[in-house]
């Protein structure tokens, strides 16, 4: 009787001990999605400034009509704006007043200017355009809050005077907190405000599914080779036995044999997804393999024995029974397998994935950047602007990274047989 | 009657473990002939032997012949994957594949080209579930998984799905070990009915079902044959006092 008393009370303590772990892991969970969720939002809005820019549109018209992009590019888009912007502040006529007040709208909104003009229909007959442009990331900083103003001036980005300007803009309700539409259609970028995830999210994406194209196929092969047509000896033992080493290489080992074999030796593109996928894909295999081989293990032999029976060669028992049923989870080994490429750094940065890439890369060779490096590089700037950048990014990796495993949860429920 | 298969000192080893001791032993054509004897005396190795069953297992090692139909199974002109469309096999578990019964029995003969088109196919799934006796309980629900059916229909599954490639031989490594009377009741009655066109090697460890349904019964003891005769006489009169302790159930 006091035996029972006592197993119930271990079983009761184990209870508490189980639940306790799992609420701690989840705290710790909620506490980082929420730190980063809580830095990261606000870089979903940006400041801009509404500003009416005296343009003759028909000096840019070609001899049929349409707009030469020759003569757009040649034209001095920045002293415009400046300009336009200097007429807001009509007393402001000293050099140096003038540079400051330059400081806060963003450095590329000449650039952003003569983007919007290409790419919307302002007749040529136009003389005159209102527009939404970017201020400066300071300037975006103090419009969220960010910006302590207690310290002192000389130690401060933005001086008394552009704080006065910048709320005269707010009292005129011309400068406000827009979404920012430039940081999901953008690549990177030396200002924050002209920065966006795209470039990185296409990067990724190459890249993992140059991972994917190379691993998962050469993993199943092998896998279905060593469970199926190799002898057991030693050779067998030995591939078997580097596979698991190959495993617990450290990630960093995989970037400088991609160095040393896909840059030197073949001449294959620096920064490239096509090499920053083949590199990922040696890290993963041995992950992929190892769960193919168990995956396959786990078939039942009978099933085996009943196709062989039939007279299917092995390769028609491989491919039209095994494989199937071992789908489910050759499927999850290579999620936890992508999943871990899709967050790896180190291997990247000796292939030279670590470039600063103003483009959004547009083919497998394009010189491209990754969403890890990406956050890695932006946390690593001094601009305030970046980190709330930076923290958006994790989101958006962690949200890449549930969609991924959302993909593989479902795909299994679509192979799964039941017995 | 004519002679299907002819086995000729036939060794079998596992590593370096003798499981076969020198068997010669003839099976005749379109007849029921039952291996008989204790646990481990090497009957399902002989069995699958027979079509080739054992070349997967990597230490199995055969030596002497093994004649089908007068050409040795193991000479270099034989494909196992051939064979093995010839000398089909059922085996003590009940395997479906986890597909639908339809799939299950069209698999073999799509994999061998048996049927030209759609129609043919159903013909043969039709013909083989008619013979295993399991077209009217299966008729309607031909698109169900295989494996929701019970022990005994899925044994017929098996059967039906052995038969579908239109074998000359079938093996059953004892078919009914995992079934209630009344399915084993049936599955002997379907024996009985096939056994014109087919000749089946059964492994059991059923006197009765032995004496019930085969022709001929060879009694193994420690990887040798001890008796091979018919039935009658072996179930009777045996010559050999193992073979006579092992039937009235003295050692087993
Ligand atoms: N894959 C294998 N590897 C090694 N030894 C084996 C293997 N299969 C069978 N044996 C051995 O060969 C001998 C004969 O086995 P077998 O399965 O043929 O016996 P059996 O007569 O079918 O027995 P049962 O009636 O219990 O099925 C046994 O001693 C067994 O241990
Ligand atoms: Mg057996």
């Amino acid at each position: 009787m006091s035996n029972l008393k006592k197993r119930k009370r271990v079983e009761a303590r184990l209870k508490i001990y189980g639940v306790a772990s799992i609420t701690v892991a989840l705290l710790m969970l909620a506490t980082l999605l929420i730190s980063i969720s809580l830095n990261g939002y606000s870089a979903f809005r940006q400041a801009y400034f509404k500003i009416s820019i005296p343009v003759d549109m028909s000096q840019f018209a070609t001899e049929n009509g349409s707009l030469s992009s020759k003569k757009l590019n040649l034209y001095d888009w920045d002293g415009l704006v400046n300009q336009s912007f200097n007429s807001i502040f009509p007393d402001i006529t000293k050099r140096n007043d003038k540079r400051k007040l330059f400081q806060i709208i963003s450095s590329n909104s000449g650039y952003d200017l003569k983007q919007i003009v290409k790419n919307s229909e302002y007749s040529i007959g136009q003389k005159n355009m209102v527009v939404w442009l970017p201020l400066s990331d300071d300037a975006d900083q103090y419009l969220k809050g960010r910006f302590n103003i207690k310290v002192p001036e000389e130690d401060r980005r933005l001086n008394d005077k552009q704080i006065i300007w910048i709320d005269t803009l707010v009292a005129k309700d011309i400068a406000k907190l827009k979404f920012n539409k430039t940081f999901f259609t953008a690549a990177d970028s030396r200002e924050p405000e002209s920065a966006g995830i795209l470039g990185a999210v296409v990067g990724s994406s190459l890249t993992l599914f140059v991972t994917i194209l190379f691993a998962l196929p050469l993993a199943v092969m092998a896998s279905i080779y060593l469970e199926y047509f190799a002898r057991p000896g030693r050779i067998t033992d030995f591939i078997e036995v580097n596979i698991n080493n190959l495993a617990a290489v450290p990630s960093i080992v995989f970037g400088l044999l991609g160095l040393s074999v896909f840059l030197s030796t073949f001449g294959l593109p620096r920064s490239a997804p096509l090499v920053g996928g083949l590199v990922l894909g040696l890290m993963t295999l041995p992950t992929i393999i190892i769960a193919s081989r168990t995956s396959i293990r786990s078939i039942p032999p009978s099933i085996r024995e009943a196709a062989l029976g039939l007279g299917a060669s092995q390769l028609q028992t491989a491919l039209h029974h095994v494989l199937p049923l071992a789908t489910p989870g050759i499927l999850t080994g290579t999620i936890i397998g992508m999943a871990r490429a899709l967050g790896e750094t180190a291997p990247l940065l000796m292939i030279g994935m670590v470039a600063f890439i103003m483009e959004v890369p547009n083919s497998f060779t394009s010189a491209s950047t990754v969403m890890p490096v990406q956050i890695f590089m932006w946390s690593d700037s001094a601009e305030r602007a970046f980190y709330e950048r930076s923290s958006l990014a994790i989101l958006f990796l962690v949200g890449f990274l549930i969609f991924m495993n959302l993909i593989a949860v479902i795909l299994r429920k679509k192979f799964e047989k039941k017995w | 009657m004519s002679i299907k298969f002819k086995a000729e000192k036939v060794d079998v080893f596992y590593n370096e473990k003798q499981a076969i001791n020198n068997i010669s032993l003839n099976i005749e054509k379109n007849m029921i002939t039952a291996l008989i004897g204790p646990s481990g005396c090497g009957k399902s190795t002989f069995l699958r032997c027979l079509n080739r069953m054992n070349d997967v297992i990597d230490s199995c090692k055969i030596t002497g012949n093994i004649l089908l139909d007068n050409e040795d199974i193991y000479g270099p002109n034989i494909d196992p994957v051939d064979l093995r469309a010839r000398v089909g096999m059922v085996f003590q578990k009940p395997n479906p594949f986890p597909k639908t019964i339809f799939e299950n029995i069209a698999y073999g003969p799509r994999i061998h080209g048996l049927a030209s088109n759609n129609k043919e196919l159903r013909e043969i799934v039709f013909n083989s579930l008619e013979k295993a006796g399991l077209i009217d309980e299966v008729k309607d629900r031909l698109d169900d998984q295989a494996t929701g059916l019970s022990g005994g229909q899925q044994q017929r599954v098996c059967i039906a799905r052995a038969i579908a490639v239109s074998p000359e031989v079938i093996l059953m490594d004892e078919p009914c070990s995992a079934l209630d009377p009344i399915a084993t009741a049936k599955i002997e009655e379907l024996m009985n009915e096939i056994s014109q066109s087919y000749t089946i090697v059964i492994v059991t460890h059923s006197m009765q079902q032995a004496a019930r349904v085969s022709k001929k019964t060879a009694f193994f003891h420690l990887g040798e044959l001890i008796e091979y005769g018919d039935t009658d006489k072996i179930f009777t009169k045996p010559k050999n006092q193992k073979t006579l302790d092992y039937i009235t159930g003295r050692f087993g």
